[in-house]
């Protein structure tokens, strides 16, 4: 066939053409915008919206940002380089306020020289964090223990602080990262004695404060383990009142006894010179931490088929969820004294963390609870199934689960908890938001400034949160068992 | 089925309280009920022996005595004269407007957001994420302060809308004035006022507010009646007789008619010497509070409508069009009744904080109930006992009254599932 249409046709081709680049409109940015932004009149008019709300935001805000003045000791100093530099009408942000009294924002009145030890403390929570956030994937361990450590011994340097302690934090960041290439779980030791270390670097005073809060639970198991020889029943008991009677009458002179002979003190911080970021992390680490497990009390007791169990939880859960946090912190500073024994009163700083534990604790509740509905039943049938028991079963089980499924709302939870933290300025706290920007702008060099600060502080909230939920999504991929 | 556990002839030992799961339970209880009631006898003993070294009581009898403080702008009539509990109804009302306002406004932006956010617009969708992330990320009360900032420092004085050529203009074609200390905004007026019903302790509700309730309700009712006759009709003839018209004519019609009858208008706020008078003159914290609400509370109301929408199966509008349903009849009838079934909880809960969320009204001085109540009352009396338990429990139940509306409305919304 084709001889024959070679004598008719004067040129056959005999190779194949080249693919033909597609028109102009169907390639590259012309098709992507055709596509996504004038794909008919309703998105074209979008589109038009839209750059005009940009178009919008930069005419207002660009030249103010262009014109930034970072040196400056004042606003004055400031608005006089602003006129000498871009001209008498130019405006400009002062971002000299940041520079000159970043310390306050991050640290409130913490006394300066001392800075170096929150700055270790918040250094060393990430090791005492390994095993439980990044205890699956070794890569991001590495990474995560190093950074640290590169920037908790840098910042320590740079902040003056003692070559004893910047050894010590060097060794425990160092033996961190090894431990946690060997076996991470051992980590664990270091996350249990975390909380006291971390309360005695943040407080300061003796260390045999701590060490006896930490005495007590130990004799209770010792008493567990003498006792449960003749009668379990006691010897549960005895596991609960040892520790309390000993933390109530004996922890406080033998601590004072024992700092009188060999003395293992720090500088003393009270809680009045918190403030700034270290007062929102201190608050939201210590809220975090304990209304997490609180939580789940609550959500199992309100599952219970214990009508008096569930009833409490119900009553206690709904309480909490009806009122603002702003009522339940006036009742941690005005009222608490009313509840206690006449003459005892203790820290605000306590007061607030149980009181905002206590709220974030009724909202995770209701979380967990949602987790719990939604596994299946099979599952607790199974579990009763292999014969667990009830505790067992929540352990092993249940509990994986349902908090696998609950991670968006827990951390949503979290999120929402460090975000509240800036509502202690209304028990006199000094919140990094309003309390610490009030206190900069009674300095008559810094009088009538506001957006820098805020500016300043929102963009830290904004990282720290935003980290989180994405740490939260991190979390589901790395959890999801089911393969889809 | 052979019962394993001990036979109930056995002898009943003490342990059998803690080992035999029939009384375990029991036990547990009776432990945690005693010792909830020795934290109760603890903390009410603790009170009272503190009340008696400070020599106070607790009653409430103060909530009866002359209050003896202003309070800018009460949506019923209140003067220092009156009494302290009546200044905490004004707070309660106070919380009530800006939290209806605030829910109103918060959906309009969270469903604009929200579905803009799944726009197929690139830059719309990008914008909105943009909005989303930024306002749940950072914490209210630095919006607030933002707004409040933004308010106080850059808006011009009302003077300054003074002369010939001033130095500012209103906005909204000439209807709203933004001013450094209220914002101007038309009023509702009447040339026929029918005066009011007195329902006592001053408070008056106009014949005109109860005639359009009437005739709203009215309209609702016989809006039903129209549907349910053309029900009727087509389950007996198969044919509907066209209803949007008598519809249309049943709601508006006789609302139209009040609006003559009274002779209803706007009037609009103008400059009289160095303020703006005939509007309304709503100070700034409510302004300044109730949008930065609005604002926080669209950011998740955005997240949460996207989500229900997400959540909605390509696969349902599929078969909707596969069954030959138009497009507009797919949304009302197959993705928004499952797509409300996913949104309208959680909105719930967020209606919930917005409102919690309003005491913080403190930071602009807003008097709400914590400003009144909470505040000057409490600061006053030095009654802090009274004053915040008080103030918690109406908090609470405000809480379980919406809450409750909402379970209400999600019920009747809800799939009927089997």
């Amino acid at each position: 066939m084709s001889e024959i249409h070679a004598h008719t046709v004067s040129f056959v081709r005999d190779s194949m053409l080249p693919p033909a680049p597609p028109p102009e409109k169907e390639a590259g940015v012309v098709k992507w915008m055709r596509a996504n932004l004038f794909s008919g009149p309703v998105n074209t008019a979008l589109t038009v919206i839209g750059v005009m709300i940009v178009w919008f935001l930069v005419s207002h805000f660009w030249d103010w940002f262009a014109h930034s003045v970072w040196h400056a000791d004042s606003l004055g100093e400031c608005r006089r380089i602003i006129a000498e530099t871009w001209g008498e009408d130019a405006r400009g942000a002062c971002f000299g306020v940041i520079r000159e009294r970043w310390n306050q924002y991050i640290f409130g009145f913490y006394p300066p020289h001392l800075y170096w030890r929150p700055t270790m403390a918040f250094g060393l929570m990430f090791v005492a964090l390994t095993p439980m956030l990044f205890a699956e994937s070794r890569q991001i361990r590495r990474v995560v223990l190093v950074v640290t450590a590169i920037v908790t011994l840098w910042a320590m340097v740079a902040l003056n602080a003692p070559a004893g302690w910047l050894v010590f934090a060097a060794v425990v960041l160092i033996g961190g990262l090894a431990l946690s290439e060997i076996r991470p779980s051992s980590l664990l030791v270091f996350s249990l004695l975390y909380p006291f270390l971390g309360v005695w670097w943040l407080w300061g005073g003796s260390l045999w404060g701590p060490i006896f809060v930490l005495v007590g639970p130990l004799l209770g198991w010792l008493a567990f383990r003498i006792i449960g020889r003749f009668s379990s029943i006691l010897a549960s008991i005895a596991l609960i009142v040892v520790p309390v009677l000993f933390w109530i009458f004996l922890a406080g002179d033998a601590a004072r006894d024992a700092e009188n002979l060999l003395s293992l003190s720090i500088t003393p911080v009270s809680s009045d010179r918190f403030g700034g970021f270290l007062l929102s992390i201190t608050i939201g680490v210590a809220g975090i931490a304990l209304s997490l497990p609180l939580g789940i009390i609550l959500a199992l007791a309100r599952r219970s088929d214990m009508f008096l169990v569930k009833s409490l939880a119900v009553v206690f859960i709904e309480f909490i969820r009806g009122v603002p946090l702003i009522s339940l912190l006036f009742v941690a500073s005005l009222l608490l004294n009313y509840f206690l024994p006449p003459g005892v009163t203790f820290d605000i700083i306590l007061r607030v963390i149980i009181m905002v534990t206590l709220f974030s604790a009724a909202y995770m509740a209701e979380v967990i609870r949602g987790g719990l509905a939604a596994l299946p039943r099979g599952q607790y049938e199974a579990a009763d199934a292999l014969g667990l028991d009830y505790w067992k079963a929540q352990r092993l089980i249940v509990l994986p689960q349902a908090l696998k499924i609950s991670i968006p709302g827990i951390v949503s939870t979290f999120i929402g908890m460090f975000k509240d933290t800036t509502l202690v300025v209304f028990v006199g706290l000094y919140d990094p938001l309003k309390a610490m920007s009030d206190a900069v702008r009674a300095n008559i060099a810094w009088k009538g400034i506001y957006w820098e600060p805020f500016i300043f502080v929102g963009a830290i909230f904004f990282i720290i949160c935003f980290g989180m939920s994405r740490y939260s999504m991190y979390l589901e991929r790395r959890l999801a068992r089911d393969h889809r | 089925m052979t019962d394993f556990s001990a036979p109930a002839h056995a002898p009943f030992r003490l342990s059998m309280l803690i080992y035999d799961r029939r009384y375990r339970s029991m036990t547990f209880q009776v432990v945690v009920f005693i010792l909830v009631m020795a934290l109760a006898w603890w903390l009410i003993n603790n009170t009272v022996r503190n009340l008696a070294v400070l020599g106070k009581d607790f009653n409430f009898g103060f909530l009866f005595q002359r209050a003896g403080y202003d309070i800018p702008q009460t949506p019923i009539p209140y003067s220092s004269d009156d009494t302290h509990l009546r200044a905490a109804l004004v707070g309660v009302l106070n919380t009530l407007i800006v939290s209806i306002l605030g829910c109103i406004a918060a959906t309009v932006v969270g469903v604009i957001a929200g579905v803009a956010r799944l726009s197929n617009n690139w830059l719309i969708a990008r914008l909105m994420t943009v909005y989303v992330e930024i306002f749940r990320n950072i914490p209210l009360l630095l919006w607030i302060l933002v707004i409040l900032a933004i308010f106080t420092e850059t808006l011009p004085p009302p003077n300054a809308y003074r002369g010939d050529d001033p130095a500012a203009s209103m906005i909204l074609f000439d209807s709203v004035a933004l001013t450094n200390r209220y914002t101007a905004i038309p009023t509702l007026a009447m040339t026929n006022d029918p005066g009011g019903l007195d329902l006592g302790a001053q408070i008056v509700i106009s014949w005109a507010t109860v005639a359009f309730a009437v005739v709203l309700i009215g309209g609702w009712f016989a809006r039903r009646g129209v549907q349910n006759h053309a029900q009727a009709v087509q389950d007996a003839t198969g044919r509907r007789p066209a209803t949007w018209w008598k519809s249309l004519a049943v709601m508006t019609v006789p609302s139209l008619l009040l609006i003559w009858f009274f002779g209803l208008h706007l009037e609009y706020p103008e400059l009289r010497g160095f303020n703006f008078a005939g509007g309304l003159n709503v100070q700034n914290a409510l302004v300044v509070l109730w949008l930065a609400l609005t604002l926080y509370t669209g950011a998740f109301i955005a997240e949460i409508v996207r989500a229900g929408i997400l959540a909605v199966s390509k696969g349902q509008s599929e078969a909707a069009f596969a069954l030959g349903l138009r497009p507009r009849r797919t949304m009302s009838l197959v993705i928004l009744p499952q797509a409300l079934r996913v949104i309208i909880p959680p909105l719930i809960s967020q209606y919930l904080n917005l409102t919690k969320n309003s005491s913080l009204a403190i930071a602009v001085g807003y008097m709400d109930l914590r400003g009144t109540l909470g505040g000057t009352t409490l600061n006053q009396t030095g009654r802090e006992l009274e004053s915040i338990v008080l103030m918690m429990l109406i908090y609470l139940v405000l809480c379980l009254l919406i809450s409750a509306g909402m379970n209400l409305f999600n019920a009747r919304v809800k799939l009927k599932e089997r």
